[in-house]
């Protein structure tokens, strides 16, 4: 498959900051794929995610999305119609008084017919579980309903690539799976391309790629499986890996499997 | 330091529009001094409404909050009072941060407390250290940090303040798994040595495990539960009937019982987990 987003040696400095932020990225997302991306708090996980649709643009170097170039302004209504971004504080996307409206807000400006809009807001409402909210002040909701609003407004443009940056932060345990399984799910049946930055080790284990931050590079990129088998990379980079691995890399087992059933029956047969 | 009593606390937003809310219905509960609580609760169950109670941020629709037995809510000067005592970080960092730099922001609290100068520069790089901001960013503005440098910058500006009781609204949230640990075991170390009373609402099942001594469970704005870890975590089942769940290492050791391996006692943390395995003879 073609990348949709290329990343051609990215340098990027905020105008005023001395420092270098992103420090030559190189970076291909292929089309259809899931990839996850962690790393530590001011790493630059933020900074790469606005370089993907225009809201940043490299000091030097290049973005694609496809053939277009992020720097090509006239370009720049078809690479937000292609990548579609969930941001990390859900209140400043806030942009209507009513639920249905905010989330109807992005199909809106993309032109979309209004039966068709009113179709995807419902869908997308019922997706994240706040269609009864519909018609409530999305600034007097609770933090976690905010974040599942803002998620429907993404999904309700149904870009090519979702983008999500630490979408599931203030959710509940059900909630975050309950993201997670829908955006795997948009991936695999919808050939959806997702980008998803995360805190949470156990969101990434259904991704196809991870790709680890530090400082500005990427320092890893991988399956989960091998990038959350490097316990000691992982440790150095103040990240985590998931318990099952954490187990099984105390106990000396290979580490092959990351759901706890799997995980059991490695130390089930190494106990026998 | 300072104990917390909750009787029949009733909070109604909207009320007598279609958009009535009653997001939290008759909560009694005492938190005597000294203990670590953890909050649980899935979206919208009304934690952050009660919360915000009780450092009279909201007034209630009914009820009343008493900080060493006095209510908070008689008057203008104990409503204004109970902020020094009772230390509040937002669920939403921004909602906190609006200083122009990273220093006075987190010299804020301080500041209204009448503190001096230098006791007020002293507080402010020892929050500072407690969260991890390095000092370089002092002079910047709060707007250009990220979104985890924010977090920690809010948590600081309360630390500061060295609240007899520290309330945090998911302070991992957005959090880095290392910084998430050092600010939790900073936590803790804060009130051992202050004796200080600790509410930390959370989604993160493992940290509520490690941490507390007590858990809240909310549902609907009433409580489910409230009972130790080792009691909360034993009622799977319940806990994801109501959007939550249980420590990995639980699951994990649910996983391997069925497989046959008869670990013992209950386990909802890292260390329980590998001391019952080792118990067990796998290791
Ligand atoms: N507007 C800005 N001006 C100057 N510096 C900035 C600005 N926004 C972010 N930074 C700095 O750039 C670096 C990378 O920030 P970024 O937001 O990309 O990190 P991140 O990996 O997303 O972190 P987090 O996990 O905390 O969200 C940080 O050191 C941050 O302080
Ligand atoms: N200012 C407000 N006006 C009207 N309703 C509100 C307001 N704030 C919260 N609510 C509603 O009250 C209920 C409880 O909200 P609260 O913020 O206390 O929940 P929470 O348990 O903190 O949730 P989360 O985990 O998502 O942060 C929710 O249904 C919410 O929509
Ligand atoms: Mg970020
Ligand atoms: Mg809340």
């Amino acid at each position: 498959m073609e990348p949709i987003i290329r990343f051609e040696n990215v340098h990027f400095s905020y105008p005023e900051g001395e420092r270098e932020i992103l420090c030559g990225i190189n970076l291909e997302i292929t089309e259809g794929s899931f990839v996850a991306v962690l790393g530590h708090n001011g790493s630059g996980k933020s900074t790469l995610f606005k370089h993907m649709n225009a809201i940043l643009l490299p000091t030097s170097g290049k973005v694609w999305v496809r053939d277009m170039d992020t720097a090509d302004e006239d370009k720049l209504l078809d690479i937000r119609r292609t990548v579609g971004m969930v941001f990390q504080n859900p209140d400043n996307q806030i942009v209507a008084n009513v639920v249905e409206d905010d989330v109807a807000f992005a199909p809106e400006n993309l032109g979309v017919p209004s039966e068709e809009i009113r179709q995807r807001v419902d869908a997308a409402l019922k997706q994240v579980g706040m269609y009864e909210f519909r018609m409530h002040a999305p600034h007097l909701l609770s933090g976690g309903q905010k974040q599942r609003v803002a998620i429907a407004g993404v999904l309700a443009m149904q870009p090519k690539v979702l983008a999500l940056d630490e979408p599931t932060a203030m959710l509940d345990p059900q909630g975050r799976k309950e993201v997670i399984d829908t955006v795997t799910r948009l991936c695999r049946e919808k050939g959806m391309t997702v980008v998803l930055i995360t805190h949470h080790m156990e969101e990434c284990i259904g991704a196809d790629r991870l790709v680890v931050m530090s400082n500005g590079s990427i320092v890893a990129d991988g399956t989960p499986l091998e990038v959350f088998s490097q316990v000691e990379l992982m440790e150095r980079e103040g990240l985590d890996v998931p318990e099952t691995t954490r187990v099984l890399h105390e106990l000396g087992l290979p580490k092959t499997a990351m759901d706890p059933e799997s995980c059991a029956a490695i130390i089930a047969g190494a106990k026998s | 330091m300072s104990d917390l009593r909750v009787e029949a606390l009733t909070h109604v937003y909207s009320a007598g529009t279609p958009f009535e809310k009653t997001a939290i219905q008759d909560i009694s509960l005492q938190i005597p001094s000294g203990q670590f609580v953890g909050l649980l609760g899935h979206t919208g169950s009304g934690k952050s409404t009660f919360i915000q109670h009780l450092n009279a941020l909201l007034k209630p629709t009914s009820g009343k909050v008493l900080v060493d037995g006095e209510d908070i809510n008689q008057d203008k000067k104990t409503r204004r009072a109970v902020k020094n005592k009772v230390g509040l970080v937002f669920q939403y960092p921004e909602y906190q941060l609006f200083e122009e730099t990273v220093f006075a922001d987190i010299a804020f609290g301080p500041k209204n407390m009448g503190l001096g100068k230098e006791e007020i520069e002293q507080r402010v790089r020892e929050a500072a250290h407690f969260v991890g901001v390095e000092e370089e960013l002092f002079q910047r503005s709060p707007l250009e940090l990220s979104g985890g440098q924010k977090r920690r910058v809010a948590i600081a500006g309360v630390i500061a303040m060295r609240p007899g009781i520290l309330i945090l609204d998911e302070p991992t949230a957005g959090l880095d798994p290392a910084g998430c640990r050092q600010i939790l075991d900073n936590i803790c170390t804060y009130r051992r040595e202050s004796g200080a009373t600790v509410i930390i609402v959370s989604h993160n099942m493992d940290d509520a495990a490690r941490l507390t001594e007590r858990l809240i469970v909310f549902n609907h704005g009433t409580v489910a539960m409230d009972g130790s870890p080792e009691q909360v975590f034993s009622r799977p089942e319940e806990l994801i009937k109501i959007g939550l769940s249980v420590p990995q290492a639980t699951s994990l050791a649910m996983a391997l019982r069925e497989k046959g391996i008869p670990l013992q006692g209950s386990i909802y943390t890292h260390a329980q987990l590998m001391a019952a395995l080792k118990e067990v003879g796998v290791c």
